[in-house]
């Protein structure tokens, strides 16, 4: 019951005379709470630092943000198609949604050989090892710049858009695959061994199956995450779809009307496919 | 003795059809320990529930200490009223980041405005207070602990210094040795029994161990399915009155009836 | 019998692959996808990056103008994050299960996140850019929408995981929202909600670098005027110091996620 800090503000507490703080101190500062305090002690002075420095341009961040809200008006209550027509924005739609299933196809098909071997009951831990870290740098590389690195060979399309937007969704399914794999049980590996069961046999026979459910539920989250991801490229890196007449509304007709019907089109295929994606996740957990 | 406690045709639905009490009268001595014993979902928690208004009965009176629970309205008031009602959990329901001190200090929360609880200031004969409980249920080493490094008898009694901090009235026990061995749940069936006998404050406490209820209990109150279907000493409890409480699977009844009347006769 | 029930279990395997198949072709037709170019390109694209692709000395000489704009675009993806975190923990407390206040704010609380987290980063850029230009203003708020959108839900499953029985029992005691929420609900999740941030930080380095090519700022603007320029010596700079970054980051975060715990 050591001293602690010294008298604080003076404070009353409903009709008892006011007191002061200290004497008996009340917390013991462990290592996790000054992990705490000080990570967010860290990230404030961060944040500050980067209003400080940031390149404002000119910008008087007041009037900014009042003709932000004005545009989110015109977006949410005042949508209008101009340069095309329903069908075709639907049609755009469809292109990006195709991107997404294209990505999410070869991205789950690659990681399923990946996973397998990233798992660590199906591998050793050396090739596991090295399979997750490849992984991280993969994903350490942002998806757009793959796909633009891809588009300098293949060309700005759905070539470049597809292979450079798979990365991330290997990357991603690898480990979640992988770990649904880690959730078998050791023993019932064990006992197809002992019945003299190949590695192939145990997988088809016994990972696979056990574990379908699960990379169903995954690679379906994955598709959800595609399509978000598909609508970007179509807007940064000529993926085509829905992004790209979003891009153009925004950089050459200035034409908010019409980014506020794409936008509700995109929200309401994100939200219908985030609705299925917490189903199937149920399902999966039940 | 005064009656500090008292239910007046108190009823709670869930939904249209759900009855989870039904029409439930009986009321509570000062300084009593009162056991409520029945099968599991025959709403001994909602019962407990419903007198610190945790959950709201749909009709009838709950008097505690002279006022009517049910009609208090402000929850300030309701607040006011809850310092004086300690509860303690099955799962103790600690915050297990923070050390055994500050959980304890937690009930004096009621008794504090928005800022100075919410800044968790504590004036010195709160802790004063503190330290005395804790150490009277035997926890001085632990005082700075986390209580995830806790056992969880050791937990239960930081569950029940909280409550004492309180300086409640009476205390409500909701199974509060359903997830303890048999060593720690009698520590703290002793403790609670020393609380109502020497500090005088009245316990009520919902069990599933009937021996248990038979040893500890001034008064017994058995429910079965929403309704009280006994009230009285424990020393009158007839196989034909536990036969109503826990229904008529034969079996179960064999090892209810037989071996805590052994036990209790016993002791 | 047992014949029979293997021969369904096949058919309906085969059919789920089929279904597959058939769904992989057409978006393959839709988006003019051909399966023999992706193979032709993957080897061409490997060959010209190492012909092309790595930093050369006289692309260490812009260096500086790249960690300068790198550097900004941590701190915006820092400043982003920690921000909506703020905002983020008040409306996944309005809305969560366990603390919320009553049923229609909760509710509409979720409704806003939902919003916010259901619409891509790269639309928020496009809109803010009619406001803001290319500052780095754009970019702040672009990714300060999305991590608010993206972080209330984690809050709020986090707060509804955590804290339902403390709750119960600090409103038993009689104390008020705010002493329940910074005594018990606060301390239970803490640990968790950073690691949300943290998480939610190497998260929007990635898309800042998206944002920025959409917007022109940051670090993002320097990789697009670089490949633009055809520099692609400099412009793998960039990416090489990209990816240091996050994989520094990453190495930070888990190493304060394991001595938080």
């Amino acid at each position: 019951m050591a001293m602690t800090k010294t008298a604080g503000p003076v404070l009353t507490n409903g009709g008892v005379p006011p007191f002061q703080e200290g004497r008996i101190k009340i917390r013991v500062l462990s290592k996790a709470n000054i992990a705490i305090r000080l990570t967010m002690l860290i990230l404030a002075v961060l944040t500050i630092v980067g209003f400080a420095t940031f390149n404002y341009q000119g910008v008087h961040l007041l009037k900014g943000l009042m003709s932000t809200l004005a545009n989110f008006k015109t977006i949410f209550f005042q949508p209008q198609f101009a340069h095309f027509t329903l069908l075709e924005a639907i049609y755009q739609l469809f292109i990006t949604l195709s991107l997404g299933v294209l990505t999410t196809l070869i991205g789950a098909i690659i990681a399923l050989f990946l996973g397998m071997l990233a798992a660590e009951n199906l591998s050793n831990k050396t090739v596991s090892n090295s399979i997750k870290g490849f992984v991280a740098v993969i994903r350490a590389v942002p998806t757009v710049l793959w796909v633009l690195i891809f588009a300098v060979s293949a060309g700005l399309g759905s070539v470049a858009a597809v292979i450079g937007m798979s990365f991330h969704s290997i990357s991603y399914l690898t480990k979640a695959y992988s770990e649904s794999f880690e959730e078998l049980n050791q023993g019932t590996i064990e006992a197809l061994e002992g019945c003299g069961a190949s590695w192939w046999q145990i997988v088809c026979q016994a990972v696979l199956p056990s574990s379908l459910t699960s990379l169903i539920s995954w690679t379906f989250i994955r598709f959800e995450i595609n399509f978000g991801v598909s609508v970007a490229m179509g807007a940064a890196a000529g993926a085509g779809g829905i992004g790209y007449d979003m891009f153009m509304d925004s950089a050459f007709y200035y034409n908010l009307h019409e980014m506020g019907v794409i936008t509700y089109l995109i929200l309401i295929v994100a939200m219908l496919l985030e609705f299925m994606s917490i189903k199937i996740k149920n399902k999966v957990r039940a | 003795m005064t009656t500090l406690l008292q239910f007046k045709n108190v009823s709670k639905q869930y939904g249209n059809s759900t009855v989870a009490l039904s029409d439930v009268n009986f009321s509570v001595n000062e300084g009593e320990l009162v056991s409520i014993i029945g099968p599991s979902g025959a709403g001994k928690s909602t019962l407990l529930r419903c007198i610190n208004r945790l959950i709201d009965a749909t009709s009838g009176e709950i008097i505690f200490d002279g006022a009517d629970m049910l009609k208090i309205n402000k929850k300030h008031d309701l607040r006011a009223l809850r310092t004086k009602i300690g509860m303690i959990f099955q799962n103790y329901n600690l915050v297990e980041r923070l050390s055994v001190f500050e959980n304890v200090l937690h009930g004096r929360l009621g008794y504090k405005s928005a800022l100075v609880g919410a800044l968790g200031l504590y004036n010195e004969n709160e802790k004063k207070q503190a330290i005395k409980i804790i150490q009277s249920l035997g926890l001085n080493e632990q005082v700075y602990k986390r209580c995830d490094q806790l056992s969880g008898g050791q937990k239960q009694r930081v569950g029940i210094a909280r409550a004492l901090v309180q300086e409640p009235r009476v205390l409500l026990a909701d199974e509060p040795i359903a997830s303890l061995d048999p060593n720690s749940s009698k520590v703290i069936m002793d403790h609670l029994k020393n609380i109502c006998t020497t500090l005088g404050i009245t316990v009520l406490v919902n069990l599933h161990q009937l021996d248990v209820a038979l040893n500890y209990s001034d008064r017994i109150i058995g429910i079965s399915g929403g309704r009280v279907v006994y009230d009285g000493l424990p020393a009158n409890l007839t196989d034909e009155d536990i036969r109503r409480i826990y229904g008529s699977d034969p079996e179960a009844l064999n090892l209810i009836i037989q071996k805590p009347k052994e036990v209790a006769q016993k002791i | 019998m047992r014949s029979n029930f293997l021969m369904k279990k096949r058919l309906y395997s085969g059919g789920i692959l089929l279904v597959l198949v058939l769904l992989a072709f057409g978006a393959a037709s839709m988006t003019e996808f051909s399966l023999a170019k992706c193979f032709s390109s993957i080897p061409k694209a490997i060959v010209w990056s190492l012909g092309n692709f790595y930093p050369v000395a006289d692309s260490f000489a812009k260096l500086p103008d790249i960690l300068a704009k790198l550097q900004e675009t941590l701190l915006i993806s820092i400043a982003s994050a920690s921000v909506a975190a703020i905002f983020a923990l008040v409306f996944a407390l309005i809305g969560s299960r366990v603390t919320k206040i009553n049923n229609f704010l909760a509710t509409l609380s979720r409704l806003i996140a939902n919003i916010f987290r259901n619409i891509d980063v790269s639309i928020w850029a496009l809109v803010l850019l009619f406001s803001f230009g290319q500052s780095s203003l754009t970019g702040y708020f672009a990714l300060f929408v999305a991590s608010f959108g993206f972080l209330t839900r984690a809050f709020m499953e986090t707060i509804d995981e955590v804290g339902a029985d403390t709750v119960e029992a600090l409103r038993a005691t009689g104390a008020n929202f705010f002493s329940i929420v910074f005594q018990a609900v606060i301390p239970m999740s803490v640990s968790q909600l950073i690691s949300w941030v943290l998480f939610m930080i190497e998260t929007n380095i990635r898309a800042a670098t998206l944002v920025g090519i959409l917007t022109g700022s940051g670090i993002g603007f320097v990789f697009d005027l670089y490949y633009k320029k055809m520099d692609y010596h400099s412009a793998s700079l960039v990416v090489l110091s990209i990816v240091l970054s996050i994989l520094l980051i990453e190495q930070i975060s888990n190493y304060v996620r394991r001595v938080m715990l």
